[in-house]
């Protein structure tokens, strides 16, 4: 078993600011992996019996790891984040973060929504600040306002600050997102489709902005994506989940190419193509989809 | 003469202002309780229904027999003719909050009293000035209305008078200020709502 020796001073400092602030992670056992999903399952009762979501999912996570999970819409995938992030409790099962049980959602688990979920009434600057000031009370303003902007100027966005999110582009909107979760410095960041409604080239973009701030921070990420290439591309491993109901983890793979990715040596490579290939034989032809949406 | 119409006007506009703001306040204020809470608003929502399809009129009797003074009758028709729209859709606009904005507010803990200021009222923001629009205009149908059967003094009465006095052309004047009139309530509460909500970026 792993000791968490690795750390650094600072993320320690904001670990344990995040447990004074956070009772409903109550420690009670003793430090493992980073984040463990143990024996999840999701029951939704209906009128016609119980229906089952996930069934059975396990999956340990390492600190600092980016890990995709891809499947086919209705695979339960967007239930096992929202499980994660504390929105819905799994029927059977646990997630630790740390050792801590995860109960309800916390700024530990911070998600970048699908839609971006910025509040349209304030400003850019202040749906930033709005997560820091609640998540960090004790922050003097100062600092508070250093951390807003220094996050702002990570994604490129200090011009756009007085701006309200109507008032920016889609890839924009997406990096205020991204600002936000990162300024509370979560200990996983969990994506949800995050590049889904993005342009070709904004995704591209976005999607080296996000590895580089992943680098510097040594976050520990969770995404769900669609995109087979951009699952590749961002992660350290892969997991596929078969079709649901009743969906499981059919398979992880690990993405061998080292770090910095560069996109143009990763298509180059032969095992791009056997990777890819493996992951599409996955999602089309042993669980393709037949009837479901 | 056009100064009494004048002072006839004033006086209805003093009552539509007490009791519009009275049920403003209490529209705002229930609608947001009943909007949060399910159980309260499964338990009052049918009475509200039935409650506002009575006319203002009906109500005046009652309000006289209640308050025997013209003066708080009148204000007490205002008050139940406006405070439907408004807390029904208060009520509505407190639970269409999109869930997105719910789940912002839970990752982050925010508490409470913040969670209303910083999400809730903003959010339902365009539904409570919609309530309020439909109220202004209820409220000025019902005050012209009340006041001819009241009598004393106030525009609805001032029509009335005319009629009886035969003061044919008193009277078309008097419409057509209530007209005016009714048109800038309107588009007073309209561009508060813009202001307010436009300010908020909705």
């Amino acid at each position: 078993m792993e000791l968490d020796v690795g750390f650094d001073g600072k993320r320690e400092n904001a670990m344990a600011m995040l447990n004074s602030m956070d009772p409903t992670l109550v420690p009670t056992a003793p430090p493992a992996d980073f984040l463990t999903l143990t024996g999840l399952t999701k029951v939704y009762p209906t009128p016609r019996g119980p229906f089952t979501v996930l069934d059975g999912i396990d999956l340990t996570v390492a600190e600092g790891e980016f890990i995709s999970i891809i499947g086919h819409s209705g695979c339960g995938k967007s239930t096992l984040l929202n499980m994660v992030a504390g929105f819905t409790k799994p029927t059977t099962g646990e997630i630790r973060v740390q050792s801590r049980l995860v109960t309800k959602p916390g700024p530990d688990r911070m998600v970048v929504f699908q839609n971006y979920s910025l509040l349209p009434w304030l400003t850019v600057y202040d749906n930033i600040d709005l997560a820091v000031k609640t998540v960090y009370r004790d922050l003097r303003k100062p600092d508070r306002q250093a951390l807003v902007e220094e996050h702002l100027e990570m994604v490129g966005l200090s011009e756009a600050a007085r701006k309200k999110p109507r008032q920016i582009s889609g890839g924009m909107r997406q990096r205020v997102a991204i600002a936000r979760a990162l300024a509370i410095r979560p200990q996983v960041l969990i994506l949800d489709e995050p590049f889904g409604a993005l342009d070709p080239i904004t995704r591209e973009e976005l999607q080296d902005k996000l590895l580089e701030i992943w680098r510097e921070h040594r976050l520990t990420v969770l995404a769900i994506t669609h995109e087979i290439d951009e699952a590749i591309y961002l992660s350290d491993r892969i997991v596929m989940m078969t079709n649901g109901p009743a969906a499981k983890i059919g398979e992880i793979v690990s993405v061998p190419f080292p770090r910095p990715r560069n996109r143009q040596a990763i298509a180059e490579d032969p095992d791009y193509y056997t990777l890819r290939n493996h992951l599409l034989d996955f999602l089309f032809h042993r669980f393709a989809l037949h009837d479901e949406d | 003469m056009n100064k009494g119409l004048a002072l006839q006007i004033w006086e209805s506009l003093r009552r539509v202002a007490i009791g519009y703001t009275l049920a403003a306040v209490v529209g705002i204020g229930g609608g947001i309780a009943i909007g949060t809470n399910k159980l309260l608003f499964r338990a009052c929502d049918p009475f509200f229904q039935i409650l506002r399809t009575i006319p203002p009129l009906a109500w005046l009797p009652i309000a006289l027999a209640a308050f025997r003074q013209v003066e708080p009758s009148s204000i007490f028709v205002i008050f139940v003719t406006a405070v439907w729209p408004v807390l029904i859709n208060t009520a509505v606009g407190v639970q269409e909050v999109p869930q997105d904005y719910r789940n912002v507010a839970r990752v982050l803990q925010l508490p409470r009293l913040q969670y209303f200021w910083t999400i809730l009222l903003p959010s339902a923001a365009p539904y409570i000035f919609t309530g309020m629009r439909i109220a202004v205009g209820l409220s000025w149908l019902a005050i012209v209305a009340a006041e001819m059967l009241t009598g004393g003094v106030g525009i609805g009465f001032f029509i009335w008078d005319s009629y009886n006095s035969s003061r044919m052309s008193d009277l078309i004047v008097a419409l057509i200020y209530v007209g005016v009139v009714g048109f800038v309530l309107d588009k007073a509460i309209y561009y508060l709502g813009k202001a307010v909500v436009q300010s908020d970026g909705t």
